[in-house]
Formats: C-alpha cells, sequence, structure tokens
C-alpha cells in the first residue's frame, strides 16, 4: 500500500494507484478531459494539473504514478492558476456555440469552463476551423470543437479492436482523422458519443432533436439481445428520444452496442396501436371486444391439443407466465420459446446457461467458441473477451465460421467433426484447454438451433469435462443467446409440456390444419406462410412478420412501454421499466393476456403485476433475487448421438436487423446498408 | 490539408533491392517490435515512388509492419520530410525560419518564382521542380539556405540560386555546401584563429 499526503491529509492507496485516483479517493475533485478509468492513459489534456512538493512544476496528476511520501497539494494558488491556464489554451480554438450544440448542457468542457477556467478570454486572433469527417450513419462530427484528447482515438483501438481513428497532422495543425474517408466499421462505435468530452462526437440521430434537460429519463434494461445491458431510456411525451448506457460493472461495464443504442426510431414506425381482426381475407381496425369475441369464437370447441403458443424473442418474463398458465388452462401442451428452434433442454438450468458469467471472462485463460460470432451475437460479450486478452495470456480457439472477432485466435474446423475431434483430445487445443487454469467454452446458437444441436451440447459438455471446465468455484460452460427472452422462457417452462409440440411441430401443424390456434407473443422469426386452417393471434407492438399471419391482431408494448422482468443470458434477471405509456390502444402484455383469459372463460389467478409476479416466482424461483445470478449445479444434459458433418452457420445474417423493431428503424437500415452490404459487396469483388 | 489521405490510385511494392534494404532496417528491432521501422522504411518507399508517399505506398508499408493503416498516416502527416502529394523531381526546400529570414530568404523565394514561375507549394510545369518552405533546417551559420533533394546548397544569394535552379534543369548539379567558397561553416571573413597552420 502507498501512504501520500493530499491537501494535508493522509492517504492509503492501492500500489499502482495514480496521483490522480489517490486524489479522488480523497474526496478532491480533479478536472480532467482525456482521462478515462476504461481507456490507457494518455496524459494530453494537462487539465489534471497538481501541485507536488519539491517539483518545480505543477504534475499531470493522471500521468503521475502515486509514491510514498508524497506530498500532493490541490487547492493552492498555483494549481488554480494552472487549471485556468490549461482552460484558456483549450478554449483558444473551441467555438463559442454551445447555444447550437447538441452538446450543451451535458458537456464536460462546459461544466469545467465553469468550475475552473475564467471569465474571459485574452485570445484576440483567428480561430481555426476543421473540416468535419464522415464517419457513417451514426456519429455527426463536428471537428473543430475537438480539444484532442484522444478517448475516440484510445477507445477504438482498445476497447472496440478497430485501429481507425489517428491523430494526423501536428501541432496548430493536428486533428483527429480516419485514413480513408469511411465509416467505423464497429459495432461499438457509439461510445464514443459518450466519451467525448466536448460536442466534436455527437449522435447523428439525435441531432438538433431535444436538449439534456428537457428530458424524462428511466432507468431499465436493454432486450434486443441477450446480454441484459442496463440503459437510460429519455424521453420526451410519448417519444423515446435517445439510448444510453448505464453503468454495470457486471454486465456491459458503460458500453452499450450500437443496436441497442440506435434502434429506438424503431419505436415509432410501423407500430399497432389498435387491435385488428381478418375480415373477407383483409385486416380491418377492431375494438378489443370485437377482437375478443373473434378469439373467442375461433377458441370455441376446441381440443387442448389443437392450440398452441409461441413466444418471440424480446417477450417478458410477465407475459410469458400468464401465457403460459393460459396455455395450462386451455389444457394445451402446444408452447414453445424456442422460436429459433434452439436444441434446448429445460430441465437443466446449467445447460442453457452462460455459467461463467460476463465478468467471469476475465478470470479465463482459454476460450473455446462453437458456432457462435459473439461480435455479432452479444457484442459486449466479444468486448469482454477482447478486454481479457489485451491483458495477455488468452487462447482462443474457433469451432465455426472465421470471422474477425477484433482479438486472434486458432480456427480448429468448420463443424461437428472438429468438436467431436476435440471432444477426444484429438486436437492440439484440447491440450490448451487441459494446461489452462480457467478454460471455459462458448455455444452459439449457431450450433444449437440445428437439428442435431442436442447432440452438439453433449459434445460440448463432453469437452467441458474432458477438460476440467466444471470444478470448485467455476463453470467454464457457456451458451450464448441471441433473444433476451430465452433464458426467462426457460426459466418459466415456456417449452412443450408432456406430448406437447414444440416450434418446429407447432408450424408444422398450423400448416397441415393439426393446430387449429396459434397465437403468437411477439413471435416474428418463425418459418410459416400464412396457414390456411389455422387461426393465428398475434400480440405485439409492430406490424412485422407475425402480423401478417394474423386472423387477429392484439396490439401490445414494446420494451420501453412496460414494465417487466427479463433474464439476461447468465440467468441474472433485471427488470425494465416503462419510459412512455404504449401507444394507441395497446396495453401492457400481461394485461392483454389476463383480459383475454377472462373473455375465454378461464381467468387467470392474478389482477396486478405483484400478484402475477408471484406467480411467475412460482414458475422460475431463480427469478426471485433480482440483479442476482443463482447458480446451477452441473448435470446430465444433451442428447448422445452422431452429430451431422455441416459446418455451423452463424445464426444472424445482419447485426443490425434482428427483431421487429430493429427492422422498423431508418438508422439500422442505413447501419446495415453502410456496414453489411458493403462488406459483402467487398468480399464479393474482392 | 484535410483527415483523410489523398488517393494515388496506383499500386505499390518495393522492388527486390528495396525489400532487402527493408528488410534489414525490420530486423534490427526485436520480434514484435517492427512497427519502429517504420520512417526508415517510408523514406526508401519515398524515394522509390518518386519523392512522395501515395496511399498505395502506406498501405505497402503498412502490411510489411503488420501496422493499420491509420497508423502509418499518423507517422507520415506528422514528419514534413515525408511528402503527401507528388513533387517534382527536384524538391527545393527553402529555409524561412528567423536567421534565413533575416539573411535573405525573402529575395531567395523571389528569385525561385522569377527563375522557375513558381511560388511556395507549387511545381513546375515540366514537373522537374517544386518549391516549398520549410521551418529551420539546422543551417543558420550559412544562412541563407535551401535544401535540394539531399542537399544543403548554403550561403545563398538571389543570382546563385538562379545559377543553381538553372544547372539542376541542365542536369548538372552543383556541388553542395557553401556557395561563396568558405569551409563549412568556418567564419565568413576568413579565418581568425589558427591562420598558421
Amino acid at each position: 500500500m502507498t501512504t501520500l499526503t493530499i491537501d494535508g491529509a493522509e492517504i492509503t492507496v492501492e500500489p499502482g494507484s495514480t496521483v490522480m485516483q489517490a486524489c479522488i479517493e480523497a474526496g478532491k475533485e480533479i478536472p480532467h478531459f482525456c482521462f478515462h478509468d476504461r481507456l490507457s492513459i494518455a496524459g494530453n489534456c494537462r487539465m489534471c494539473l497538481v501541485e507536488m512538493e519539491r517539483s518545480p512544476k505543477p504534475i499531470a496528476s493522471c500521468a503521475m504514478p502515486a509514491a510514498d511520501g508524497m506530498v500532493i497539494r490541490t487547492d493552492t494558488p498555483q494549481v488554480k492558476k494552472a487549471r485556468e491556464g490549461v482552460m484558456e489554451f483549450l478554449l483558444i480554438n473551441h467555438p463559442l456555440d454551445c447555444p447550437i450544440c447538441d452538446q450543451g448542457g451535458e458537456c464536460d468542457l462546459q461544466d469545467q469552463a465553469m468550475a475552473y477556467g475564467r471569465h474571459f478570454s485574452r485570445f484576440d486572433e483567428g480561430k481555426r476551423a476543421v473540416r468535419d469527417k464522415d464517419v457513417g450513419p451514426l456519429i455527426e462530427t463536428i471537428m473543430t470543437r475537438c480539444i484532442h484528447c484522444t478517448r475516440c482515438i484510445r477507445f477504438a483501438d482498445e476497447i472496440a479492436g478497430v485501429e481507425e481513428f489517428g491523430a494526423v497532422f501536428r501541432g496548430e495543425h493536428m486533428e483527429i482523422g480516419t485514413y480513408v474517408e469511411k465509416a467505423v466499421s464497429s459495432e461499438l462505435s457509439g461510445n464514443m458519443i459518450d466519451l467525448c468530452p466536448v460536442g466534436a462526437l455527437t449522435s447523428k440521430p439525435y441531432a438538433f432533436v431535444a436538449r439534456s434537460w428537457e428530458l424524462r429519463t428511466t432507468e431499465t434494461v436493454d432486450v434486443l439481445d441477450a446480454v441484459g445491458s442496463n440503459i437510460r431510456v429519455d424521453a420526451r411525451g410519448t417519444e423515446v428520444l435517445r439510448v444510453v448506457p448505464r453503468l454495470h460493472d457486471d454486465i456491459n461495464e458503460e458500453w452499450l452496442s450500437d443496436k441497442s443504442r440506435f434502434a429506438y426510431d424503431g419505436l415509432r414506425r410501423r407500430r399497432l396501436d389498435r387491435c385488428y381482426v381478418r375480415r373477407n381475407g383483409a385486416l380491418e381496425a377492431a375494438s378489443w371486444a370485437e377482437a375478443f369475441d373473434a378469439i373467442a369464437a375461433a377458441a370455441d370447441g376446441l381440443d387442448g391439443s389443437q392450440i398452441a403458443a409461441l413466444a418471440g424473442d424480446t417477450a417478458d418474463c410477465e407475459s410469458m407466465t400468464a401465457l403460459a398458465d393460459l396455455m395450462a388452462a386451455l389444457g394445451s401442451p402446444n408452447l414453445d420459446c424456442r422460436q429459433d428452434g434452439a436444441r434446448l433442454d429445460a430441465t437443466s438450468r446449467v445447460s442453457y446457461l452462460f455459467n461463467t458469467t460476463i465478468a467471469g471472462i476475465e478470470e479465463a485463460d482459454a476460450i473455446l467458441l462453437v458456432g457462435t460470432n459473439p461480435r455479432w451475437e452479444a457484442s459486449l460479450v466479444n468486448a469482454r473477451i477482447r478486454k481479457r486478452w489485451r491483458r495477455g495470456g488468452l487462447k482462443v480457439g474457433v469451432i465455426g465460421p472465421q470471422m474477425d472477432l477484433t482479438y486472434p485466435y486458432h480456427h480448429l474446423g468448420d463443424g461437428p467433426q472438429s468438436l467431436a475431434t476435440l471432444a477426444k483430445g484429438g486436437d492440439a487445443f484440447a491440450d490448451v484447454l487441459k494446461m489452462a487454469e480457467k478454460p471455459m467454452l462458448i455455444v452459439g446458437m449457431g450450433a444449437l438451433t440445428r437439428p442435431d444441436g442436442a447432440q452438439v451440447l453433449a459434445h460440448a459438455r463432453a469437452v467441458a469435462e474432458a477438460t476440467g471446465m466444471v470444478a470448485d468455484g467455476w463453470n467454464g460452460f457457456n451458451v450464448l443467446h441471441t433473444a433476451a427472452a430465452r433464458v426467462g422462457g426457460l426459466d418459466l417452462g415456456f417449452v412443450p409440456g408432456e406430448g406437447g409440440c414444440d416450434t418446429a411441430a407447432i408450424c408444422e401443424g398450423a400448416a397441415s390444419g393439426g393446430i387449429k390456434l396459434l397465437y403468437l407473443l411477439g413471435a416474428d422469426e418463425i418459418a410459416l406462410e400464412r396457414p390456411e386452417n389455422c387461426f393465428v393471434v398475434y400480440q405485439g407492438h409492430h406490424g412485422d412478420a407475425g402480423a401478417r399471419l394474423a386472423d387477429v391482431i392484439l396490439p401490445g408494448a414494446a420494451y420501453t412501454e412496460k414494465d417487466g422482468t427479463y433474464v439476461n443470458l447468465e440467468g441474472r434477471p433485471q427488470r425494465a421499466y416503462a419510459a412512455s405509456a404504449p401507444l394507441g390502444d395497446a396495453r401492457e402484455d400481461w394485461r392483454i393476456l389476463r383480459a383475454l383469459s377472462a373473455r375465454l372463460g378461464k381467468p387467470l389467478a392474478y389482477d396486478t403485476l405483484d400478484e402475477l409476479r408471484v406467480r411467475m416466482v412460482e414458475r422460475a424461483p431463480a427469478l426471485a433475487a433480482i440483479g442476482e445470478i443463482t447458480p446451477a449445479p452441473w448435470g446430465e444434459f444433451g442428447a448422445a448421438g452422431a452429430m451431422d458433418d455441416a459446418p455451423f452457420a452463424c445464426p444472424i445474417g445482419d447485426f443490425y436487423l434482428t427483431d421487429p423493431i430493429t427492422r422498423a428503424s431508418q438508422t439500422m437500415t442505413e447501419c446495415s446498408a453502410a456496414f453489411v452490404a458493403a462488406a459483402e459487396e467487398a468480399r464479393a469483388d474482392g | 490539408m484535410t483527415g483523410t489521405a489523398a488517393n494515388g490510385g496506383e499500386s505499390f511494392a518495393f522492388t527486390p533491392e528495396n525489400r532487402a534494404k527493408a528488410d534489414a532496417v525490420i530486423a534490427k528491432y526485436p520480434a514484435g517490435c517492427q512497427a519502429s521501422a517504420v520512417l526508415p522504411l517510408l523514406d526508401l518507399a519515398q524515394r522509390q515512388n518518386g519523392g512522395w508517399i501515395s496511399q498505395a505506398v502506406m498501405e505497402h508499408v503498412a502490411e510489411l509492419l503488420d501496422m493499420a493503416s491509420i497508423r502509418i498516416y499518423e507517422v507520415a502527416t506528422f514528419y514534413t520530410m515525408l511528402n503527401l502529394e507528388p513533387v517534382g523531381r527536384h524538391h527545393v526546400q527553402l529555409c524561412r525560419t528567423t536567421p534565413c529570414w533575416l539573411r535573405g530568404s525573402d529575395a531567395l523565394r523571389d528569385a525561385c518564382r522569377e527563375e522557375l514561375g513558381i511560388g511556395l507549394g507549387g511545381t513546375t510545369d515540366d514537373g522537374l521542380f517544386t518549391l516549398t518552405e520549410v521551418e529551420c533546417l539546422g543551417a543558420c551559420v550559412n544562412a541563407p539556405m535551401v535544401q535540394i533533394d539531399d542537399h544543403f546548397y548554403e550561403d545563398l544569394d538571389p543570382a546563385r540560386m538562379k545559377e543553381i535552379l538553372r544547372a539542376f534543369r541542365a542536369g548538372n548539379p552543383p556541388e553542395s555546401g557553401p556557395q561563396t567558397g568558405r569551409q563549412t561553416s568556418a567564419p565568413a571573413s576568413g579565418l581568425t584563429t589558427l591562420t598558421e597552420l
């Protein structure tokens, strides 16, 4: 431990701390721009100057290691003068355009100029202007405002893993630029907007939309992938105007993927805001009573086995509980939450969780990826693997398609044969895993949604057991989900009951007429044409694939419009909160199901959200501990048998267009054209 | 000046001789530190590429050193010795920092304009000369001076400047160094010490 004196008080800090960290620990506020605790130290803004005894000049506290016996002062006239001087220099070329700057009101430079700057400028000369750069559809650049803190450069290099930003030219002419003018090819690029301490990098979709103080903020969780990133939704009236990350060290740290951050404009396009009933082949607007009557008529006299329900990728646990209970009341065993057909086993919780946890990745020293592209399926899991890799000593092996993961890996093969070889120990990487102290493997949906998914799962378990991935205090077996509703659905047992049909069988039954009533709870990614002899009810918030199949549409609420519980891929239940009210006639999903159950004569046994949550926890005890992970015991799972030889495929074709909200989003469509389509074109040319 | 590289459009690769030189430079640095060779390689490439660094040059060097293109671009934009635009066959770098300025660099600039018909930053129509302004080249004792290609021409006056340019145009570069006959930077008015040796 290191002991030093700050403003006359002694403080003891961890060895390796910087003077700035020590000052912050001592409760002193040190103004800074370039320093960021998740990035490397640059020491170039000079705002953090403090006085050190026996040093003739003030020192940059962010770059100075704290040492025993140091005497630091942060409150002397010299420090005040130094800060004023630095601020004056920073403002020399910074335009005085705060009134038209999107950063205004939440700007580090603005705040610190108020707190630590002089109230006047002595600079009469012309300010320089810098040409703006086009870095894609997400980030607006106003480069004249840049103060060259280089946070964006360091973020791109270190966290995002795309070396594309740099400081070009020098001295007075220095600017932040890219090599050739092109969009930043990172799925995490939006974080640069948060990192930028001034208004040089701002959100393009949010440009000139609102001022920060006009917004009503709601702290909730993201559902556009299975990571469960903590987010803050900023809304004005009924409109969501932006989404920004919240700090959660065990999940998303302070980052957010571009999809989660920018898809919000999809929340106001193609929305279902009233009921529809199909009459003479066309969907016509209807009242709730008419819609319920149509469903009741269709359900009348049906046997339970002729009714089926599918839950989509963004369904909340409350509505899945209500739908599962309703199906039970109707006597139907045909329900499934795995609309992608993943061969996951709901009876063994350990078999479908990301058991290592996201934070646990930082302890791993060897990782095997099977049939997954974490960069697209769970960007922040990939960012965590990269963070671990940067520390050194991590070996990564990949079985499946080859792609740029932002860190190097050994490609062991394309398909199941390589996994089988590895399970028998017939690959050099098997030894790597065995030698590793904390090895882990991640099985993706590319490996589990295949017909032989259960066999792949069994082989993955064999690898885990053979290489010592499951030990006391360490579980290296992980499944990487792509849907926010999946783990919750499996926890709640939203899977076929005794003799029930799974997703594939339900779709087949609906097409052939074996299933007469199909209830889709926001299920849009199913392989089903509009069935002739099956009455389809779609409950959801977007007019997407599911709504096109429907005979009755019930307008539900999107994730920003309802209170709900979501379980992330680690098995961590988290509460989402409504940032605005559902649109038009739309209602919270569990209320729709509760009302429908009454109309069908099988009223559910709860009338409030709290009562429903009691029932939800009854079904899935792990959901009781909100925010906590309940570890699952190791067990038998998967199915014995041979695997198909076909190579694993990526379950996500387009990172930016994965669900009804993103497909309705203009920003995401632009991103898809700028990044995914452009990359495919380049591949076709190359 | 823009934030992004100018597009050369052509391809570039080291000739076998230059490749051997490049490999020799890279071999000076420990494994994994090959990025340290970036400056010598850019200089080598610039010489091969007719005096400037095109996008293709930067990409070739980036590939050779396993660096991101932007890292090469940062270096190339930082050092004025690396040209990011095509230059004439002879690159005349006129020093205009204080000592040279006091000793008549403005007159040299005018002489160049009269002789070549170009101002600072210009290239002659025949592609033979490019005239650029540079900061101190460290030959203040012999001010004013210019650097043409790799050589210093010192103790200049406008007439001598024109003669030198004409000689270059004729394909007959004059001897570099002080143009007044004095030895290197010995006193301009003749030796004051060690006169009897």
